[in-house]
């Protein structure tokens, strides 16, 4: 499992795979917020928050493809599946490198970028505790929904049709316990159910995940 | 034989018996059967429920006649729902009994309720505009079946994209399961996350207060039709999937014939 892990972030790292992209591609939607709402630095206070969760979103799902997509072509994926591990867990190796490669970089770049959109000292704090907990969920299902489009040729399009509603409840928690915390309110509740969420992903996903892949590859 | 035993095989008879519809030809001899009268059965009630929800229904105080969009707007709701739940039973059957007619009863559900959830939406945004003054907010139902909308066009955009159809019906139905729970899950933040001005339920059995009577026997046959329009439609569309899975191994068939 850990030299599956080692191959894939080696893999991320050197071959341009798109690890520094993702990371760059946070930081333009960050910078292209403010060119469409306008420079006030209130506005951008209030919605600073939403937009690091929705960035952070959008830069996880541009990597996707990529988890399943370079293994399944030149049949690496054909020999982890009759490889003694089991495909649950290669799924699982697999979104924790997509995390450690997309998610954890955004975390940490996360509040730096809030100074950028003017966000409220308390906020950069909660904007890295909440992407903390909540990424390792996006890449978890965003791992089940590159695992149902890998045989595709054009997948990429359709995969963000099927994954971005999965998103909406883990943006919902995520953002309004950033929000509330700013606020001023308790944020136990949704920090709470954002955690469950990601738990339950990382629990359960990977069954899911490894049965589409296993259609795929029949 | 003793007498458990007895049960226990009884009890395997009457399921094999309920598993016999899911062949293919017994189902398009039986739906063809039905179909005509289903057809009939659900133009009269409709009609019905419809003229005397339309034209026989007192206007509502503070609601004029706008209230009327009631009998399109929650049946289509809570068939848009449905549909959906139908569409996860079926999915579940074909994993586990790989029948196809299930799997393809599944993907002529998805079409269905995409309509309906359509239907709901616009019939509430023109319902929204004169009693909330806006055609759309961020409220906690509304959101939902926007996002429900979202789920049902990813659902048919897989379909549509893997050629394989067997490949193409387990991915769908593992995708349905895995949305589902994800759907309810959505459910649940979005009322954390907004409350809004959508009534809370005005129709259940055990509910103290309910719609007025005037309005809700009209509504439940309105109901009960598009219930029924429902059911004609899936057997429609499944039973002319049939015919295309027909066609299509007719012609590979000929084609192998040729080669």
């Amino acid at each position: 499992m850990i030299a599956l892990l080692i191959r894939d972030l080696r893999l991320a790292i050197r071959a341009g795979g798109g690890f520094g992209l993702g990371l760059a591609f946070f930081l333009i939607v960050v910078t292209l917020v403010p060119f469409g709402v306008g420079p006030e630095s209130d506005i951008l206070a209030r919605i600073a928050p939403g937009i690091l969760w929705v960035g952070a979103l959008l830069a996880c799902l541009l990597s996707l493809d990529r988890i399943f997509q370079l293994d399944f072509e030149d049949g690496s994926l054909d020999l982890l599946a009759t490889a003694p591990l089991p495909m649950e867990g290669t799924v699982a190796i697999k979104a924790l490198a997509h995390w450690l490669t997309t998610g954890l970089p955004m975390v940490l770049a996360a509040p730096a970028l809030g100074v950028l959109l003017n966000m409220p000292a308390p906020g950069h704090l909660w904007v890295f505790v909440t992407l903390l907990l909540g990424t390792p969920a996006l890449s978890m299902i965003g791992a089940f929904g590159a695992a149902l489009t890998v045989g595709l040729k054009r997948g990429g399009l359709l995969l963000s049709l099927l994954v971005l509603p999965l998103y909406v409840p883990t943006l919902i928690f995520g953002a309004e316990a950033a929000t509330r915390a700013i606020d001023g309110f308790d944020n136990a509740g949704p920090l709470m159910m954002l955690a469950g969420i990601t738990l339950a992903s990382v629990a359960l996903l990977p069954f899911a995940a490894a049965a589409a892949l296993r259609i795929n590859l029949r | 034989m003793s007498a458990p035993k007895q049960r226990t095989r009884q009890a395997r008879d009457n399921i094999n018996w309920l598993w016999e519809w899911a062949n293919p030809v017994k189902f398009m001899w039986f739906s063809g059967l039905v179909l005509p009268y289903l057809v009939g059965l659900t133009a009269l009630v409709m009609a019905t429920g419809m003229i005397w929800g339309f034209f026989f229904t007192p206007e509502a105080e503070n609601f004029g006649s706008s209230v009327k969009i009631l009998f399109v707007h929650v049946p289509s709701a809570f068939m848009a729902i449905s549909a959906w739940f139908m569409m996860v039973v079926a999915s579940v059957i074909w994993l586990i009994r790989r029948h196809h007619v299930s799997a393809l009863a599944a993907k002529a559900a998805a079409p269905v309720g995409t309509v309906f959830t359509l239907i709901a939406l616009a019939t509430g945004a023109l319902w929204g505009q004169p009693m909330w003054g806006t055609w759309w907010v961020w409220d906690p139902r509304l959101t939902v079946f926007l996002i429900l909308f979202l789920f049902y066009l990813g659902y048919m955009a897989l379909w549509a994209a893997i050629e394989d159809p067997d490949t193409a019906a387990d991915l769908t139905a593992v995708l349905a399961i895995v949305g589902s729970v994800f759907a309810i899950l959505s459910r649940y933040a979005v009322n954390f996350w907004n409350q809004g001005l959508h009534q809370g339920a005005s129709l259940s059995l055990d509910a103290e207060e309910n719609v007025s009577n005037d309005y809700w026997f009209p509504l439940l046959l309105v109901m009960v039709g598009f219930f029924l329009f429902f059911v004609t439609m899936i057997f429609i569309r499944t039973r002319a999937e049939i015919r295309l899975r027909r066609v299509h191994a007719l012609e590979l068939r000929e084609r192998m014939a040729d080669a």
